[in-house]
């Protein structure tokens, strides 16, 4: 067996409160390529940036060579000689090429403090080489296409290699995600080579890739590692069932009920909606009451999808029907005014005012109708922020206390509310409406929505993990590389299976 | 993914300017033969003479608020170290109120306080938090006070022979104000371009986060973009006092907009990241060309100034327009 290069010991990470990465262990031996797999939101990413010195683990050691870790920035890392190449590209875009492969450590190519950009150039060139690139070192970096720009960080990570002497250990996290299939190719040719002078770490979502290239692969679910395969005794099914395998009680809510009362009017009609690049020929129809999840992986056109029902994206073409009539929506304001809702992914940017109470952000869309002339009823406003503090169970149930003071469920309770305080909306679209909440917070929500759609609501909604999806969901849609591959009816957790084999 | 590059020729630091840069160049052009074939006055020797004196000073400003506004960042406390700078340089060289005569040596020291408010300002901004725009107004404000307390009422006149000589002379026909301008042009240009603080200027106003990330020593070479842009505010203020004889509290009345103006019109973007120090002094030229075209075509001194505020809103227009598209699409 080969040197132990990198060790991860009970690696822990918690954003608000909840653990994203729950006591990881795993270790990468010298010139190996090793995979980590999992649904969105099991740790993945999050794993990559602690060892690359972006995010700092709450719990758990990194050890290198032998020696522990302790990592501020990407500087730390890449001095010790771990480099990442990154989903959402790092590269300073007002720069050359030379300059980003160099950035912070330019003295080889200093003479008395002053640039000599032809020996910047060839030192970076020299970097470039290595992946048999011939992009211009004096290139600006926006003028790249995105493909070029991700070989320009793989060789911004390969000059480590000059620096500490040693082999580096290259993260790669998603780095096919965005490609065609041609660029794949190459991508995957890269890590071949790099198999030669380094150790790598490579994320996908496309479990074909993953068992191409590694020589292991660690299964991560729910911030745990469940599972280590050996390339070698591994099929796309055996990574399939431990992706599956869920080690956390999963937050089952009560069967979807919505079956008893089967509603019969159809509230959104979408027909043939196309983006290039994006999504094509999405079609499927929401019913007053119910609720439909949309599965998919990074890059499955979901997202793009649910901002186009909303108004934020203009489709290039197909048709929107809302109650049987022909929608244009020209922006969210268009939607809201249409009684569509949307509640975004990240509360914390979008969605809640911090500095703000909770009563001020429930009705901070709706002062129009609590307004008696030009003075708000602020007695009325009361009444209408207790009725549905009360109605979502949000905790603490006080007006006066600020949203920040909020616990992530609560927050999500909250952006929710603001689209019911005046005028029930008849289409609500949730993206992540469970993502970062404790078990107890996700069973209440999913609880909530269920509730919400009983009420009549069409309701519309992504989630990563598809135990959560299933458990809010009437019936599912599964999307990948922009079209629908798939619908199930009434799905259940024997179904996941299926789901996933439709999504990668 | 292979698919190579147009082949560049040329040295690195040119290929990094691009057409759209042009742009200004290409006006000031146009504004120099328009305002020649209207009057052909415009185009002599003497004229020339005339405004490369005129933008001097505003060029050396301009220079050094390039590269806090390539940070992203504003320094409003121009005038206000110029007021300082002013009064410190004409009480320290010989002068009719104070007993001192430091000469070059007191001209230096003047310099010096422009560049030591321009590093509390760096300082109250990266070590305090304070944000970049009130942080230099206050300061604007504060170093204001202390050349009003030094003035007293009474602005002090500079007796120097030599440095008066020096700041009213020229070299090769050339005024030795805008031989100084020009030396501080190509030291900006030399630190834009081939130190690690101008090429971790553009960095920053490219992205902060992410050259953050990177671990470039961000907060040092904010400290040393508002030192620097204090140092010549503190050089412009000090060149001025010895040019017209005197240390007064309003000798940079005016700059402030003058340089924010140059900067701008020149191509470097407030949101910083992009432009440099030779565009700001293609936008220094700009407005000295057109402050001087617009005497010689008999627009009125008195709505010259609603000229220039009406090109530099122009100017912003155009410039942010292709952003304004860009952001449509995305949002």
């Amino acid at each position: 067996m080969t040197e132990i290069v990198l060790r991860v010991e009970n690696l822990r990470k918690r954003f608000a409160g909840v653990y994203a990465l729950d006591g990881v262990s795993l270790e990468i031996r010298q010139r190996e390529v090793v995979g980590i797999v999992g649904e969105n939101g099991a740790g993945k990413s999050t794993l990559l940036k602690m060892i690359a010195g972006i995010l700092r683990p709450d719990g758990g050691r990194i050890v290198l060579r032998g020696k522990g870790l302790s990592l501020r920035n990407t500087a730390d890392a890449a001095n010790a000689g771990i480099g990442m190449v990154f989903q959402e590209q790092s590269l300073l875009p007002n720069l050359s090429v030379a300059e980003n492969i160099l950035l912070g450590h330019e003295d080889a190519a200093l003479r008395a403090g002053f640039y000599d950009w032809r020996r910047l150039r060839s030192l970076a060139a020299a970097q470039l080489d290595k992946l048999g690139s011939d992009i211009s070192p004096s290139a600006r970096t926006d003028a790249l296409t995105f493909a070029e720009r991700q070989l320009v960080e793989l060789a911004k990570v390969l000059a480590i290699e000059q620096r500490t002497r040693t082999e580096p250990v290259v993260l790669l996290d998603e780095p096919t995600s965005m490609l065609d299939a041609g660029q794949i190719e190459t991508v995957l040719a890269q890590i071949e080579r790099l198999r030669g002078r380094a150790s790598v770490v490579f994320i996908s979502h496309r479990l074909e890739e993953v068992l191409r290239v590694c020589d292991r692969i660690y299964v991560l679910n729910h911030g745990r590692c469940v599972a280590e395969h050996d390339r070698a005794s591994c099929s796309v099914a055996d990574l399939q069932t431990s992706m599956l395998s869920h080690t956390t009680p999963a937050p089952h809510a009560p069967p979807a009920a919505a079956a008893s009362k089967r509603p019969s009017t159809i509230a959104l009609s979408v027909r043939a909606l196309r983006c290039a690049g994006r999504y094509q020929a999405v079609s499927f129809d929401l019913r007053a009451g119910e609720v439909i999840g949309i599965a998919g992986a990074e890059g499955s056109g979901r997202e793009s999808l649910c901002r186009a029902l909303f108004g934020a994206e203009a489709p290039d073409g197909g048709d929107m029907l809302l109650d049987g009539q022909s929608i244009r929506l020209g922006g969210p304001a268009d939607a809201v005014r249409l009684g569509i809702g949307y509640v975004p992914a990240d509360r914390r940017i979008e969605g809640i005012v911090a500095g703000l109470s909770v009563a001020e952000n429930m009705t901070l869309a709706q002062l129009d109708g609590l307004r008696r002339g030009p003075i708000l009823d602020f007695s009325r406003e009361r009444t209408l922020v207790r009725t549905w503090i009360e109605r979502l169970r949000i905790a603490p149930a006080s007006p006066q206390v600020l949203a920040d003071r909020l616990s992530g469920g609560n927050q999500q309770k909250l952006v929710l509310a603001r689209w019911l305080v005046a005028r029930r909306p008849r289409i609500l679209i949730l993206d992540r409406p469970v993502r970062g909440l404790d078990v107890r917070a996700k069973m209440d929500m999913i609880r909530l929505i269920r509730e919400l759609a009983a009420s009549g609501i069409g309701i519309l909604v992504i989630a990563d993990a598809l135990d959560e999806l299933i458990a809010m969901s009437d019936r599912l849609l599964v999307m990948k590389d922009g079209a629908i591959s798939g619908r199930f009816d009434a799905p259940d957790s024997l179904s996941e299976r299926h789901i996933l084999e439709r999504m990668v | 993914m292979r698919q190579s590059m147009e082949p560049q020729q040329g040295p690195g630091v040119l290929r990094t300017i691009r057409w759209g840069q042009w742009g200004p160049c290409l006006a000031l052009v146009v504004m120099c033969l328009g305002f020649a074939l209207a009057e052909p006055r415009f185009a002599t020797l003497d004229n020339i003479g005339v405004i490369s004196d005129r933008c001097a000073i505003p060029l050396i400003l301009s220079v050094g608020m390039t590269f806090v506004v390539l940070q992203g960042a504003i320094d409003l406390s121009v005038e206000g170290v110029m007021a300082a700078s002013s009064l410190a340089v004409a009480m320290l060289v010989l002068n009719s109120r104070t007993g001192l005569d430091l000469g070059l040596f007191g001209m230096a020291l003047a310099v010096l306080a422009g560049a030591s408010i321009g590093l509390l300002n760096g300082l109250l901004v990266t070590r305090l938090g304070v944000p970049a725009f009130m942080a230099t107004l206050g300061v604007w404000s504060v170093a204001m006070g202390a050349a009003m307390l030094l003035s007293g009422g009474q602005p002090p006149l500079i007796r120097d022979p030599a440095l008066r000589a020096f700041g009213l002379g020229r070299t090769f026909s050339l005024p030795n104000l805008t031989i100084v301008a020009l030396l501080v042009l190509a030291l900006g240009f030399v630190l834009q371009n081939y130190t690690r603080f101008g090429r971790y200027s553009v960095a920053i106003g490219g992205s902060e986060s992410l050259a953050r990330q990177a671990g470039l020593p961000i907060d040092r070479c904010k400290v040393q973009a508002f030192a620097l842009c204090g140092l010549l505010a503190g050089l412009g203020g000090t060149l001025e006092s010895v040019r017209i004889g005197l240390g007064h509290v309003d000798i940079g009345v005016g700059q402030m907009f003058t340089t924010v103006t140059a900067v701008v019109i020149g191509g470097t973007s407030l949101s910083g990241g992009r432009g440099g120090v030779v565009q700001s002094a293609v936008g220094a030229l700009m407005l000295a060309v057109l402050a001087n075209g617009m005497i010689f075509v008999g627009i009125s001194p008195t709505i010259q100034k609603a000229v220039q505020g009406a090109i530099l809103l122009a100017v912003s227009l155009i410039a942010t327009w292709q952003l304004r598209d860009r952001l449509r699409s995305v949002k």
